[in-house]
């Protein structure tokens, strides 16, 4: 499946300042892997020593957060676009 | 760097969860590590050396009698926030079985009626010092009212992003301060993950997003007061509404500064929580025993704190866990009925989120989860005037006459059995 995986700034410096990057991959979780064979390094920022995405960080399906699908076993299909954000405070 | 100039009594930036540094500039996640949030880090000896109660005492009636807990280096954008009024609430606290209960009234903080005029005038200041000459947030409603109107007396240009379902109120008390206004048709986790996207390619100022670690310190500011208020001492228990979880938590800090440079005595102060049952992630987690939150989708009268992905959930629940509180939620019914009871009570009209907080604090009363001889303060964070809608419709009406003594008679008759037949017993 062909997605499109948006990056944020603190993460362009993996992507050579690219803002959004085109990929390979059936599911959230081969998303990550395909990441990092891309950009070697980015893996080890976005999940920690379990595998896990790090708490902080929120990723989004066409919008919807991946904690109301299926987390990292999300399946992507293609032409979807994926955001990683990091938390934000507010109200 | 220019952190080294006089006032200036922060060095810094560190990750809260894994402690790596990072200058003093728009920054808000720990980005060489783990993406944890990052905090203002303080030379807390600079400080004790410089303040006292008396300094203290003698400094503006605002937020800034405090400026040297606060990460700013030059002059302050000052319109006047804080200081707000601490009310011994006896009526209240009879009628809920409390003794010592007080309401921190940040319904009528300045310029904009609601408490965040504390974060949004340290953000701004932040933001000048730092060059933005525009500045934005992504907000529920207060937080815009606040942005753009502080922007407007600092001369700062002004674009602010709210859900669209917003009550009139804090739609047309954004829009008279002229920024511009960006109503997003999603809620407020949709707007502030579209704002982090705008954030990424604008080089604007956002006072929830890359401003964060300034802009949350300006809540530290309601524990001060507090702690001033109460003639420099702790309360035993503090009840306070969660949206994001910073207010919650920047309340302890406020606490814990003033502690760590003397100027009040350590004792121990519990912290409870208040969301709205239709948006209640935290109190959830809460509930179950979790040390983590599952976002939820908002649906609930409160929209001021409709966040269902609230960034510093977890550190509120740990705040509440350690310190002997709890965090509870209520219905829309409930904080409706919240609302009237403090303005029926107290004389103070609050928005959803204090109708929240009053529900929560009504209902822990009830429970005997808060002491009848402990000091109780709950906080009040809006003004009602901004959610007239969450009323309409259960106050009553107005009794229309015509300009007789007649007409006014034969009403008064009629208000009065109206009255008798809703009186109950238990009234003060």
């Amino acid at each position: 499946m062909s997605i499109q995986v948006l990056i944020p700034t603190p993460l362009q410096k993996f992507t050579a300042d690219q803002s959004s990057v085109d990929l390979e991959a059936g599911t959230v979780e081969e998303m990550l892997q395909a990441l990092d064979v891309h950009f070697p390094g980015i893996l080890a920022r976005l999940t920690d020593d379990n595998g896990k995405l790090r708490r902080f960080l929120n990723v989004y399906v066409n919008s919807e957060d991946i904690r109301f699908l299926d987390h990292q076993a999300t399946v992507l299909s293609d032409g979807d676009e994926v955001s990683i954000v990091p938390a934000v405070a507010g109200g | 760097m220019t952190t080294t100039l006089s006032r200036a009594t922060f060095t810094g930036l560190r990750c809260k969860e894994c402690g790596h540094p990072y200058p003093a500039s728009a920054l808000h996640v720990c980005e060489d590590v783990c993406f944890g949030p990052l905090e203002v880090v303080y030379d807390y000896e600079a400080i004790r050396a410089r303040v006292s109660r008396a300094s203290i005492e003698a400094g503006p009636s605002s937020i800034w009698r405090y400026r040297e807990f606060l990460p700013i280096e030059g002059d302050p954008i000052d319109v006047g926030t804080g200081f707000t009024p601490l009310v011994r609430a006896n009526r209240l606290a009879r009628r809920l079985g409390l003794k010592h209960l007080y309401i921190k009234n940040d319904g009528v903080n300045m310029p904009t009626l609601s408490f965040k005029d504390r974060v949004v005038s340290v953000a701004l200041t932040r933001a000048r010092e730092l060059g933005f000459t525009t500045v934005s947030c992504a907000s529920t409603g207060n937080l815009a009212n606040s942005t753009a109107a502080i922007a407007a007396h600092a001369g700062l240009e002004c674009c602010v992003f709210i859900p669209s379902d917003l009550e009139l109120g804090k739609v047309l008390g954004t829009l008279i301060y002229n920024p511009t206004l960006m109503a997003v048709k999603g809620n407020y986790d949709q707007v502030n993950r579209l704002c982090s996207e705008v954030a990424n390619t604008y080089g604007w100022g956002f006072v929830n997003i890359n401003l964060r670690p300034y802009y949350s310190e300006g809540s530290k500011t309601l524990g001060y007061e507090v702690i001033e208020q109460l003639g420099w001492q702790l309360p035993d228990h503090i009840v306070a509404p969660l949206a994001s979880g910073s207010l919650f938590t920047k309340i302890r800090k406020g606490f814990d500064d003033f502690i760590k440079v003397g100027l009040v005595e350590e004792k121990s102060v519990r912290f409870s929580g208040a969301q709205a049952e239709g948006c209640s992630p935290i109190a959830q987690a809460f509930a179950a025993g979790r040390d983590f939150i599952t976002p939820v989708k908002p649906n609930t009268i409160a929209k001021s704190i409709a966040i269902g992905n609230p960034a510093d959930g977890p550190y509120a629940l740990d705040l509440a866990r350690r310190s002997g509180g709890t965090i509870s939620s209520v219905t829309d019914e409930e904080i409706v009925a919240g609302i009237q009871l403090l303005a029926e009570t107290e004389g103070v009209f609050t928005e959803t989120a204090g109708g929240t907080t009053i529900a929560v604090l009504k209902k822990l009363a009830e429970q005997g989860t808060i002491d009848p001889e402990e000091t109780t303060v709950a906080y009040i964070t809006g003004n009602g005037l901004k959610t007239l809608e969450a009323i309409s419709g259960v106050v009553g009406q107005p009794h229309t006459i015509e300009p007789q003594l007649a007409s006014f008679n034969a009403a008064w008759e009629r208000a009065q059995s109206l009255q008798r037949a809703s009186w109950e017993p238990m009234g003060v």
